[in-house]
């Protein structure tokens, strides 16, 4: 499609930009949230940060989730940051019914309500689950693990901003190396975090061949929905890891987090791809690459890796070399000649 | 129908009639032939209209039964002991959600030592997390309780555990009568939820309270179990009319007219003391018990109507609170305030040890001459314990407790020197 054939006339400012992208898409290629018709399953007024990706990466997830259940949705949530800026009652953000029991048995709580439904009589209500990389890898994983080998109706979402950002940003198994944390501050020898230690729950989520699972991030909203619609078409556990900035637990600016999720993906730190039944089976390919540094520069939980004068670049090129495995791994490559 | 069944067999039966939605199981002793019981009556088709999850923890379970709760679906599970503390996050969660959750819990010690045998210590551990709690004295009784336990729970909103003797009542075989569908049908309603997660009328349920309205929140769950105090009597008198044998109930006396000496207790250990009792009024005592048969809510004013006339009470429990004493005898003294009367504590039947009718005897006895103290261990084993104190006074060193009096207790079977027995040499 050309701007001449384009659904909508693009203005001179737009062009060369990525914000573009929308206005030449034909009308079924829109995202969800580019429709009049969403569904606002997380409406405004809520007590989110500025910046806050994982307001972001929900309203997007969830708006696709409901577009796909046909309006016929709900939703278990985690303790976290998303349970709490979305319901300091009697005000909730919550347009489809809402429940929260406790931070670690989000995907118990889902499985019974799937159950429930089904006997019930309605079967066509779809359940979508929901935490933060805490709730997700670290309390909640047996009984997210239990639902997965079960194959429990359910589409899990993890917004992964790689720390316990709701009690004061401390180190989950989620966070990365090297990252400043209250709990891995950066001192003494080896400052942030540690090397080797931690989890990728998608792997994980894999390895119980669960018929569905995918990696997304905010800086890529479009993809985000294409694979939340994916899920939908499938039944069991589908399991979709969002990658979501976190600017206060992350020392970054409020405007810059679509840009480090975008880099985040660009440098091969984040892979994004898809999985079906225990195999990738699509990866999001890199068109700009970009050395890790511009990426975490961004961010004061890794300043520590950058004083003046005291580079620490055995830990970059540490860092540098999780990227490049990850390129590796999940074939991010651009092929040859691609543009 | 009579039929000679195991405890647990009549319960998972019950369970079957009252048409649970989803039941969720995880194995723990003793209650795991309950589980067993209904999710073979599911896999068989008897129990139609039902899902049976087997999950990985009993956190998980509880939590399964939360979300199936919260859509108007009928949910039962089960569990003991450790379980039980497992779960106790999800336990609460289901009190404050006002989820109406059945859950038997098989009474069973809590470790360490671990410790697989009958007493009190789960249940008791959380006799405060807004459940309402039923204690079953026989079989029959425990597979009445869990039909009335549906009834209570669906119309107040409000979980029931109902708490039964783990392997003296879930693994004993006795005649019982388990009743028919029909029967069960007449009796317990489908269930009506007061609150579901309904698409077409879409709100948010489990949102954070501050302190604005913490305190009304937790009022309201008070109420509903003072509430509970009116509706347990009436719908056990229902069970009654409609199958023509008692159950349930906030608490039942046997022979307490002119008692000068009354003794409490839960569950199955009051077969036991009726028998005592009898024994003892046939030598001239006058002597009587309480059954308590809903330990929350407490029923402090129908007990002080019982007890208040008697000159001394005795609580026989399974349970200990370590540095205090009897969990029972406080609840007791709190519907005795303002009265003079002792009310004693016999600590008895802790993980698993029999209570014998000789022990119970001997004790009324010693209250009754009033040389019974405070609080008193049934069949306390003095010498093992004097040793270990003296063992723990000589030697800093002295090593785990649990072990030294196993050993202390099997002197044959020791097979090497113990450590700090071997420094000395």
């Amino acid at each position: 499609m050309t701007e001449d054939t384009a659904p909508q006339k693009i203005k001179f400012y737009q062009t060369g930009t990525h914000t573009v992208g929308n206005r030449l898409m034909d009308e079924d290629g829109r995202t969800v949230q580019a429709s009049m018709g969403r569904s606002n399953a997380i409406t405004s007024g809520h007590r989110a940060c500025q910046g806050c990706g994982e307001a972001l990466g929900a309203r997007y997830a969830l708006d696709a989730a409901m577009r796909a259940a046909g309006g016929k949705l709900m939703a278990v949530n985690a303790t976290g940051c998303l349970e709490v800026f979305t319901t300091p009652y009697p005000e909730t953000s919550w347009q489809i019914p809402w429940l929260h029991s406790l931070f670690g048995n989000a995907p118990a709580v889902a499985t019974g309500v799937a159950a429930g439904l089904r006997m019930r009589g309605k079967p066509e209500v779809r359940v979508v689950a929901q935490g933060g990389d805490g709730g997700t890898t670290d309390i909640g994983f047996g009984c997210l693990s239990g639902m997965f080998e079960r194959n429990d109706d359910v589409l899990y979402v993890c917004y992964d901003n790689e720390a316990y950002m709701n009690t004061g940003v401390q180190r989950s198994s989620a966070t990365p190396p090297a990252a400043r944390t209250a709990t891995t501050p950066a001192l003494g020898d080896a400052p942030g975090n540690v090397f080797g230690t931690g989890k990728f729950m998608p792997k994980i989520a894999m390895a119980h061949n669960i018929p569905y699972v995918a990696t997304a991030s905010v800086a890529h909203l479009h993809d985000l929905e294409a694979k939340v619609a994916r899920a939908m078409e499938f039944r069991g556990s589908r399991y979709i890891h969002i990658f979501v900035p976190c600017p206060l637990g992350w020392g970054s600016a409020s405007e810059a987090t679509i840009r480090i999720a975008r880099l985040a993906v660009e440098s091969g730190l984040f892979p994004l791809f898809e999985a079906e039944h225990g195999e990738v089976v699509a990866s999001g390919k890199i068109r700009n690459r970009v050395p890790v540094d511009e990426y975490l520069r961004l961010q004061r939980r890794f300043a520590h890796l950058f004083r003046k004068g005291a580079e620490d670049r055995d830990t970059i090129a540490a860092i540098q070399r999780m990227a490049d495995a990850n390129i590796a791994r999940y074939g991010l490559e651009l092929p040859e000649g691609t543009i | 129908m009579l039929r000679q069944i195991e405890g647990s067999q009549g319960i998972a039966e019950a369970v079957a009639l009252c048409r649970p939605q989803v039941v969720c199981a995880y194995p723990i002793t003793p209650q795991t032939h309950i589980v067993e019981g209904v999710g073979a009556l599911v896999k068989s088709g008897d129990l139609e209209n039902c899902e049976f999850i087997n999950v990985e923890s009993e956190f998980a379970a509880l939590s399964v039964a939360i979300g199936a709760s919260a859509v108007g679906a009928r949910s039962y599970t089960a569990t003991a002991s450790q379980g039980l503390l497992f779960m106790a996050e999800a336990v609460y969660n289901a009190a404050g959600l006002g989820l109406p959750i059945v859950m038997t819990v098989g009474n069973r010690a809590i470790g360490a030592p671990i410790n697989i045998w009958n007493d009190h210590s789960d249940s008791m551990a959380l006799k405060d997390a807004g459940w309402i709690q039923l204690y079953a004295e026989t079989n029959q009784e425990a597979a009445d309780l869990h039909i009335q336990a549906f009834r209570l729970a669906e119309e107040l909103s409000c979980p029931v555990m109902v708490c039964v003797d783990g392997f003296i009542l879930t693994h004993a075989y006795e005649r019982l009568d388990i009743p028919t569908q029909a029967e069960v049908d007449a009796y317990l309603p489908p269930f009506d939820p007061v609150q579901q997660l309904d698409t077409d009328n879409p709100y948010s349920i489990g949102a954070m309270v501050g302190p604005e309205a913490f305190t009304e929140v937790r009022y309201l769950a008070h109420q509903k179990q003072i509430d509970a105090l009116e509706v347990i009597p009436r719908i056990a008198a229902e069970f009654e009319a409609s199958f023509g044998r008692v159950a349930g109930g906030l608490l039942r006396p046997y022979r307490c007219e002119d008692a000068e000496t009354i003794v409490v207790a839960l569950g199955s250990v009051n077969g036991t003391i009726k028998d005592v009792v009898d024994a003892e009024r046939a030598e001239g005592a006058r002597i009587g018990s309480v059954t308590i048969g809903a330990f929350r809510p407490f029923p402090l004013a129908e007990l002080h109507d019982v007890l208040a006339g008697a000159k001394r009470i005795i609580c026989v429990e399974k349970a200990l609170a370590p540095g205090l004493g009897g969990i029972l005898a406080s609840n007791v003294r709190m519907a005795l305030r303002g009265e003079a009367q002792p009310v004693l504590t016999v600590i008895a039947g802790l993980g698993g040890r029999p209570i014998t009718r000789a022990s119970l005897a001997d004790v009324f006895r010693r209250a009754e001459r009033e040389a019974l103290d405070d609080v008193t261990f049934l069949d306390l084993n003095r010498e093992v314990v004097g040793a270990q104190i003296a063992r723990a006074a000589g030697t800093r060193g002295s090593g785990p407790i649990a072990e030294n009096l196993l050993r202390a207790l099997n002197p044959g079977l020791v097979h090497r020197v113990p450590p700090n027995e071997d420094a000395k040499q």
